[in-house]
């Protein structure tokens, strides 16, 4: 369907469509396999100028907003969800800095984020705290210049290879959410190190680990905002990255439905191609029907996003829950529609379909996003009602 | 440094096909591309330029939707774009073709000459050191790698059947282009807007100064007559059987065509 996409959005598909089918599809099934990190497709994105497409110009980017980057991670999606998680989690380390960031902060890593030359990751869950972010442990503590950073992240995308890392810690318990504060620290700081790296179901490409903090001392200037507002950086961060995280829904769910359609109009049985039979063309139809849904949503919400809305929370929750439910069905039928040969790894699909799984999960679970637009909902009867 | 790339746009197929009737290529239909060996050309001009600074052009002869070319050139980083285009290069071999740009190479002078080693529709291989030619300067063909390059000087490997030779030249000189040199970049988004916008300079044949006898058809002393595609023979004989069984049949059919 025509989006109505201006000429630069359309260049942007192409090149990330380019990149994507050139130099990751070759490569995903071996990175799946080996659960290699990507160097050279990040070397590669930072040559096409895709890392700097969300940041300002004055920053050295390209000073487009959200669905430039939604489209840019729908295309990256379609061919590999691990090497678009590892871009989309840059993206989501970054937005702390770009949207909460003091000038000297911007000015300090905008400029390096843009030109793909350093990696962001953004360290928010840890063991007892995934939905409920409240459950934060690590510390921050002001000890003169500096803060006292102790406490240890965990499940951090893009950890270990990131240069700059987005952190949420606790500046003063006693004041509950109010008390935490966002910090930018560097890798290579003392006394911050990484755990092992896991061994996941999907997205192996993607690097994830624990991030540990033990004294690490960091400058005063490095927190983001003022104290007291990390839930606010954070809360803030995950509704701009939410549609980026339903562009890769779409973007996975698309990859999926195109191997299903190609191999169904090969395949023969009872003497004609699959594709002939009504059983799959249902399929097919509710796949193409569902994915078409969640991009219109997504492209929809994404250039809410763009207008400046001042809230965002629920429209981006529902981009979110609704395209990575529609990935995770349409990547689980198109192994059905494929058969036998769905199931084996020489066919893309069931990679995609172990990939798929953790839209459903990582920042901020389906469920989570549910209670999201719940919550949503209810002050919006309750301000009608008034 | 000035850095001349020459490309040609050619048909994006392995499977060239001719119209029988006037004996040329079928573009109807079939997207056009940069000749693939002439983007190694332009990634390695751009490498040369990284490395030791100057500027990089890149030229086609064509006609004027050959333009396309030229801006995915400029998408990838390339400085500067020169279109020469001229109902009087119709037709033009690759002598006539050598020529025409030889001429425009001399008007904007350069260094160092690339050319990919031939380009896939033609598969000449003639007009890069035909230009060497025209030029009076040195060329050396199938560089695989450009060990060195220097202000008065180049060394570089040239890639033979067996191994490689590795050759120095003074510049100006003119290299073709393998693709074992290197890995052509992806275009940029900022390249891909500057494309856009970018202005292709475009020279006709009176602005190079060239000799009107030496152009287009009338130039080239290759006159074609005829271009078919060979008919497919079908008088051929599967043998089957063991090994030694096919030998018998060979050597039995062989001696019955007189042939041994």
């Amino acid at each position: 369907m025509d989006y109505f996409l201006t000429e630069e959005q359309l260049m942007i598909r192409d090149l990330a469509r380019q990149i994507a089918e050139e130099k990751i599809v070759p490569v995903r099934a071996e990175l799946d396999e080996t659960g290699e990190f990507p160097h050279d497709i990040m070397k590669t994105l930072a040559q096409s100028d895709l890392f700097g497409l969300f940041i300002p110009e004055e920053y050295g980017g390209l000073g487009k907003g959200g669905l430039e980057l939604a489209i840019a991670v729908e295309e990256l999606s379609r061919a590999c969800l691990g090497v678009a998680t590892t871009y989309a989690a840059n993206a989501l380390g970054t937005y702390p800095l770009l949207l909460f960031g003091s000038e000297e902060q911007k000015k300090r890593y905008l400029p390096d984020i843009a030109a793909g030359k350093r990696l962001v990751a953004f360290g928010l869950t840890e063991a007892n705290a995934g939905s409920d972010a409240g459950g934060i442990q690590t510390t921050a503590k002001l000890d003169g210049n500096e803060y006292l950073i102790n406490g240890t992240k965990q499940w951090i995308t893009n950890g270990g290879e990131a240069e700059i890392y987005t952190i949420i810690g606790i500046t003063d318990r006693s004041k509950g959410p109010r008390g935490a504060s966002a910090f930018v620290i560097e890798k290579g700081t003392p006394g911050f190190s990484f755990g092992k790296k896991e061994n996941k179901m999907g997205i192996r490409a993607s690097a994830t680990t624990e991030l540990i903090f033990d004294n690490c001392r960091i400058p005063k200037e490095n927190i983001i905002g003022k104290e007291g507002m990390g839930f606010v950086v954070a809360m803030k961060t995950l509704d701009n990255s939410r549609t980026g995280v339903g562009a890769q829904g779409v973007g996975v769910a698309q990859g999926a439905f195109d191997e299903a359609v190609k191999f169904a109009r090969q395949r023969v049985q009872f003497g004609h191609p699959v594709i002939t039979f009504q059983a799959v063309q249902h399929m097919l139809a509710d796949m193409a029907t569902s994915i078409e849904a969640a991009r219109a949503l997504v492209y929809a919400v994404s250039r809410f996003v763009d207008s400046g809305a001042k809230d965002v929370s629920k429209e981006s929750a529902m981009a979110k829950v609704f395209a990575t439910d529609v990935a995770m069905k349409v990547t689980t039928d198109a192994v059905q529609v494929m058969g036998g040969s769905g199931y084996m790894k020489e066919y893309p699909v069931e990679k995609m379909m172990r990939d798929a799984k953790i839209l459903q999960i990582y920042e901020g679970t389906n469920q989570i996003q549910r209670n999201v637009i719940g919550q949503a909902l209810i002050k919006e009867a309750a301000k009608a009602n008034k | 440094m000035n850095i001349v790339v020459c490309v040609k746009q050619v048909p994006d197929t392995t499977e060239v096909r001719i119209n029988p009737e006037t004996n040329t290529l079928i573009r109807d239909g079939v997207e056009s591309i940069i000749n693939p060996y002439d983007m190694h050309a332009i990634e390695a001009g751009l490498q040369i330029k990284e490395q030791a600074g100057g500027k990089v052009t890149v030229l086609t002869m064509g006609p004027p939707q050959a333009e396309n070319a030229l801006r995915e050139a400029i998408s990838m980083g390339v400085d500067e774009a020169v279109l020469l285009t001229d109902r009087a290069f119709a037709g033009s071999d690759t002598w006539a073709t050598a020529y025409a740009l030889s001429k425009a190479i001399g008007h904007l002078g350069a260094d160092i000459i690339l050319c990919g080693k031939q380009a896939i529709d033609g598969d000449t291989a003639q007009v890069g050191p035909e230009i060497a030619e025209f030029l009076d300067i040195p060329h050396i063909s199938y560089i695989r790698k450009i060990d060195e390059v220097k202000e008065d000087g180049i060394r570089v490997q040239r890639l033979m059947d067996e191994g490689f030779d590795v050759i120095e030249s003074s510049l100006p000189v003119l290299l073709t282009v393998v693709r074992e040199l290197n890995v052509p970049r992806m275009p940029s988004l900022k390249g891909k807007m500057a494309a856009k916008k970018a202005v292709i300079g475009k020279m006709t044949a009176a602005d190079i100064g060239a000799e009107d006898s030496n152009l287009g058809l009338k130039g080239s002393p290759t006159q074609v007559r005829n271009i078919f595609a060979p008919e497919a023979k079908k008088d051929r004989m599967m043998l089957d059987g063991t090994t030694d069984e096919k030998i018998e049949a060979l050597v039995k059919g062989l001696a019955g065509l007189k042939c041994i």
